[in-house]
């Protein structure tokens, strides 16, 4: 009995001592509250930012299109902000970003993305702890360097050797596509047939197959080298170095995702007899396609955004290719035009020729905010369709 | 001990200058052109050098602004590229201002091709209708059969104004027409492009060009400086008044005169107003 209290009494003074004093415990509520609420701020910081950078821009925006309207700005070609009476046809402009921007797209994604998967699934795990930080490194030369190295060097390759140029990268890209092309179809089509008749249409696709495609690919050859190149500084050129920026974005954010979604799943498609390329296209990519897409919108950003390179190498002529998707004429873009035209002298008298420039980075500022929406809202399909979404 | 002596003594002067730089409250206030603009910094560093006590800002906000802030009596020195309109005197002197006119340097700018190509020269007609996209080949001016690539400086730039006010008579250059940056630039992108013709600063011309004959007269500093070349242009400082005798702001005013004044004229690619 004794015994027992005096048991009780050491549990209830340890108990004791476990408890904080009134006192320290509001000290401490407090403490919690103040630590929160920091948090909480500086987490707020950045949306706080872009809710100010979009008001100001807004607010520098909106003069324009009360002074000028809509319909020039957005439908007519004419660019003579400077002149006695300014035009302000911002279309071939807007044309030429959405130009260069494509052509980064057709570079980069392709490249990107069989990057990724190669590191992630294919290469051994010592070579890719190599490439990929050497890709990476890709992302820390500064854009006046890319800048600079596409107008002194590109440029003038373009212009001089353009059409071997071109017809050589023709060269080394399409021969392995077509003849991986040619084999997986000779494998497929081969494969719904009887086993007796197997070999013969096996080796026919073969054949066949690849004499189109070495046809295709003469053609394409003598295509390329009729066609005359007058200016290095053009839409292509451009397109080319953005899209080599975009990649180091694209490949390391795509191949964290392929890497997030795991052994388990992996291990799961080998143990049900898939093949590696089975498993790679009918279950890495699906199950890591949010991601993947998510690297694409961001290397798209990167491409859009970009604006020395395109101010030293596009030409910055405000015109329309003639016809629309010649990528070797020269183009202007929106973000060349806002860093070119930014002059001192409109900055005190807020003239239209002012505010036209926040009017395009309006445009630019709703566009990468659709973008991003659209990409949220893949992911979130995405996540639904895999039953991943709470 | 002998090395900190001799920081004491190093520091001491350095604040010695520093104060020295301030306490004399000499201020001049300088602002306009930005094609001025080079000169006159260029000018007040030198200055400042000689004389360490004035103080020279220079802002560049444009020929207009510079006008408006001598007349508002916000500078000492208005840098203008183009000469002063009616209206800006007529306001200066409604303000008891007297604007003077100083021809600190001339402007010049060779029209500038590839060196194999065998065009010599063109008339103003010719180079203005090249821009506005009525020659698009070379062939029209007796060269090779290719198309012209037309570079412009971008529309920012003193130079772009030179250029349309004396060659385009402010009519609007083709949409084809490439634009860049700087002078560098254009004299990059036309020792690379065969076909290219572009329009630079004369201090901008070397052997990896080649400059052309306007109206028949070849771009030098002789012919800019005289008149006889046809794309040039005087570039003014503006003063209220002519400056008192012995004043810095005299000084300053009568740099341009001297042979070092020149010189620093010249190092920045313009020319200057007299032969030394």
């Amino acid at each position: 009995m004794e015994l027992e209290q005096t048991m009780n009494s050491t549990a209830d003074r340890q108990f004791n001592n476990l408890l904080l004093s009134k006192k320290a415990l509001r000290f401490q509520r407090m403490s919690a509250f103040v630590g929160k609420t920091f948090l909480l701020a500086i987490t707020s910081l950045s949306s706080v930012a872009v809710l100010f950078i979009f008001y100001f821009i807004t607010k520098d925006a909106l003069p324009f299109f009360f002074n000028e309207g809509l319909g020039e700005f957005f439908t007519s070609t004419n660019w003579y902000p400077s002149a006695d009476e300014p035009n302000f046809g911002a279309l071939s402009i807007f044309m030429g970003s959405g130009l260069v921007t494509l052509g980064a797209i057709v570079v980069a994604v392709p490249l990107g993305i069989s990057a990724a998967v190669c590191m992630s699934d294919v290469l051994p795990f010592e070579v890719r702890q190599v490439v990929k930080p050497i890709t990476e490194v890709l992302a820390a030369i500064p854009s006046v360097a890319y800048g600079f190295f596409a107008l002194v060097v590109f440029a003038p390759a373009l212009q001089n050797d353009g059409n071997f140029l071109l017809s050589l990268s023709a060269w080394i890209i399409l021969v392995p596509v077509s003849f991986l092309a040619v084999v997986v179809l000779g494998d497929v089509v081969a494969d719904r047939f009887e086993e007796k008749y197997y070999n013969y249409i096996r080796y026919g696709i073969f054949v066949s197959g690849g004499l189109i495609s070495l046809f295709c690919l003469l053609k394409t050859h003598t295509f390329l080298n009729s066609l005359e190149i007058t200016s290095g500084t053009n839409a292509l050129n451009v397109s080319i170095i953005l899209g080599i920026m975009a990649l180091p974005t694209i490949i390391s954010v795509s191949e964290d995702a392929l890497q997030a979604c795991g052994r388990e799943l992996r291990e799961g498609s080998y143990a049900l007899g898939a093949t590696r390329v089975e498993t790679i296209f009918k279950t890495v990519i699906p199950a890591s396609i949010s991601g993947i897409l998510a690297a694409i919108i961001l290397g798209v950003m990167r491409a859009i955004g970009e604006t020395m390179v395109v101010w030293m190498a596009s030409g910055n002529a405000a015109q329309i290719p003639k016809p629309w998707y010649n990528y070797l004429d020269p183009v202007r873009t929106l973000t060349a035009t806002i860093a070119g035209d930014m002059g001192e002298a409109d900055h005190v008298t807020g003239s239209s020729r002012y505010h036209v420039l926040f009017a395009m980075a309006l445009c630019l500022l709703v566009f990468s905010f659709c973008a991003n929406l659209f990409s949220e809202w893949i992911v979130h399909r995405q996540q639904k369709k895999l039953g991943l979404a709470k | 001990m002998n090395i900190i002596k001799r920081g004491f003594a190093l520091y001491s002067a350095l604040i010695l200058t520093v104060s020295l730089a301030f306490a004399g409250n000499n201020k001049l206030v300088m602002d306009g052109s930005t094609t001025v603009g080079p000169i006159a910094k260029a000018f007040a560093e030198y200055y400042m050098q000689q004389n360490k006590d004035v103080n020279i800002t220079v802002s560049e906000s444009g020929s207009g602004n510079g006008a408006k802030s001598l007349i508002n009596k916000a500078c000492d020195i208005a840098n203008m590229s183009r000469f002063m309109k009616g209206k800006e005197f007529k306001a200066a002197a409604d303000k008891g201002i007297m604007p003077v006119a100083h021809v600190v340097a001339m402007d010049g700018l060779p029209i500038l091709v590839h060196p194999s190509n065998p065009v010599d020269k063109l008339t103003v007609d010719q180079v203005r209708d090249i821009y506005l996209g009525k020659i698009t080949n070379w062939k029209q001016l007796g060269g090779p059969d290719k198309k012209i690539i037309k570079i412009s400086r971008d529309t920012n730039s003193g130079t772009y104004e030179t250029f349309n006010k004396l060659v385009m008579k402010k009519q609007k250059i083709a949409g084809d027409c490439e634009y860049v940056g700087s002078n560098g630039a254009i004299r990059q992108r036309v020792q690379s492009t065969s076909s290219a013709i572009g329009y630079a600063g004369l201090g901008f011309v070397d052997k990896t060009v080649k400059a052309l004959s306007v109206n028949d007269v070849f771009p030098s500093a002789k012919t800019v400086a005289s008149g006889k070349y046809p794309i040039a242009r005087p570039l003014y400082m503006f003063t209220n008044g002519y400056p008192k005798l012995g004043t810095h702001l005299h000084g300053f005013m009568t740099l341009h005169l001297s042979p070092r004044g020149q010189e620093i004229v010249e190092s920045i690619g313009f020319i200057p107003v007299t032969q030394y």
